[in-house]
């Protein structure tokens, strides 16, 4: 078999947003990586200290994976087509069958067994989004949305990824445009996108989430070192640090990353007031890099109980009451 | 952030794979996609938590050849692993991969079940139940 479309690959910060703007540019949509971003609600704040991966409690800046990809398709009115499939054999044999009908083909795979993947990052995370666009003899075609080239993997490489196992497990999945509508709302999908996450960032009723998940952060921040002692509160905080740098955020917990979205959204709703905003989140964005650099310095030196949890945890607090300000003043501005 | 203050740590983390894209500002007051190599501070963060999984790796490894765990045990660990994960992966309860950590159960296995969980860390079945190995393999970790 040799088939190889014409796939356009940008590499882009996360992987979800990255792979629903190229599929979309390959049938002639333009979406740049925030303005998926913004539009799937792909800003958020969680921290739940009931879900442990591996003995840590999560906190994390972005929706659970997925949801970004079922906003998008809702707001923009654009139809996947999705699948999963118990047999392993059979998911690649549909795969084929999608690519010889020139479709390039988007899919869930877990991270540890991607051989093209830096070792530093190979961890059990399942919920990674790859799009396949040709197939040359065993060999499949790849576009990873954060590598900043093509990729291939042999069919073998590619089933076991397509069949890692635990949280998140793939099972096969995999997705590709349907239907795209002749007319696109952007503005109306933009509206949406907005309101929708500063909804989810004022008023879950539950601590854990959106501006009183930080607080809520902060409160249990401060008594880590009472609570854990020294070793294992430097273990807490560093996952808050990896959650909010890791791959895919743009920086500072995508804050940085909804900023350029404001900017893009200022100009194609004509609202120039989202420009100023979009200086403000940026504001806020380095606000969060200096917390990374205070609660870094608390995992370097895990050893002694570090006087700083008081510090990191004042600045959540001084976080919490910008960003409330500011998803107030974005919620009114798109009223 | 500023276009001008994006961090160039470069710690080797990437492996040349990617830069990571910052939306930063630039003098016109216009995002922009900046590339970065790591940033010190996203360094330390990911190096230690890569310490504390090669601690553990070590400390599984002194007990296997104290005899105390099985090979399997060593093995689970260095591939990031838990019972769990790996019952679920080679299609068995977790009680019965647990109880193949032990070396008593582990001596006992059949060669089948030996293939099953080496295929899954990509070892020969000799290479599994190769003490030896383990003993040389040292603190050399992942990374």
């Amino acid at each position: 078999m040799k088939v190889k479309l014409d796939f356009e690959h940008k590499q882009s910060a996360h992987c979800e947003n990255g792979v629903v703007s190229n599929m979309l540019r390959y049938y002639g949509i333009e979406l740049s990586e925030p303005m998926v971003f913004g539009i799937g609600s792909g800003l958020f704040f969680s921290h739940m200290p009931f879900l442990k991966v591996g003995g840590i409690p999560v906190t994390s800046f972005r929706p659970m994976p997925g949801v970004i990809f079922k906003r998008i398709s809702k707001r923009l009115g654009i139809t996947f087509e999705k699948h999963r499939y118990r047999q392993p054999h059979k998911a690649m044999k549909a795969l084929d069958a999608n690519l010889e009908k020139e479709i390039p083909t988007g899919m869930l795979v877990g991270v540890y067994h991607l051989t093209y993947f830096p070792d530093p990052y190979r961890f059990h995370f399942n919920a990674h989004n790859i799009v396949v666009y040709g197939k040359q003899d065993d060999t499949y075609l790849i576009s990873d949305p954060i590598i900043a080239d093509y990729e291939t993997l042999s069919y073998d490489e590619l089933l076991r990824v397509r069949y890692a196992k635990g949280t998140f497990a793939p099972n096969g999945h995999m997705y590709w445009v349907k239907n795209i509508p002749e007319r696109i709302d952007v503005e109306g999908a933009v509206v949406k996108g907005i309101k929708h996450t500063c909804k989810h960032m004022l008023t879950i009723p539950i601590p854990m989430f959106g501006v009183k998940g930080i607080r809520f952060l902060s409160k249990k921040l401060r008594n880590y070192p009472h609570k854990l002692g020294a070793r294992k509160a430097a273990s807490y905080t560093g996952q808050v640090v990896r959650a909010q740098e890791e791959i895919g955020t743009g920086g500072a917990g995508f804050r940085f990353m909804y900023g350029a979205f404001l900017q893009e959204a200022a100009e194609v709703l004509k609202k120039p007031h989202l420009r100023d905003l979009s200086f403000e989140i940026s504001e806020i964005g380095d606000k969060w890099r200096a917390f990374a650099i205070i609660t870094g310095r608390i995992v370097k030196n895990r050893n002694t109980v570090d006087e700083s949890y008081d510090k990191a945890a004042d600045l959540l607090l001084e976080i919490a009451d910008m960003e409330e300000a500011f998803f107030k003043k974005l919620q009114k501005s798109v009223q | 952030m500023k276009t001008t203050e994006v961090p160039q740590d470069d710690a080797g983390m990437m492996r040349g794979k990617w830069k990571d894209p910052i939306y930063t500002l630039d003098e016109k007051g216009n995002y922009v996609t900046s590339y970065s190599l790591g940033w010190e501070t996203k360094n330390a963060v990911m190096q230690h938590a890569w310490e504390e999984i090669h601690e553990r790796v070590e400390a599984v490894r002194q007990k296997v050849i104290a005899g105390e765990l099985s090979p399997l045990a060593y093995y689970l660990e260095k591939n990031i692993m838990d019972v769990g994960l790996l019952a679920k992966y080679v299609g068995k309860w977790k009680w019965t991969v647990k109880k193949h950590l032990k070396p008593k159960y582990f001596n006992r296995l059949s060669d089948e079940m030996l293939e099953k969980y080496a295929r899954e860390f990509k070892l020969t079945k000799e290479e599994l139940t190769d003490i030896e190995r383990i003993k040389n393999e040292g603190n050399e970790g992942q990374t």
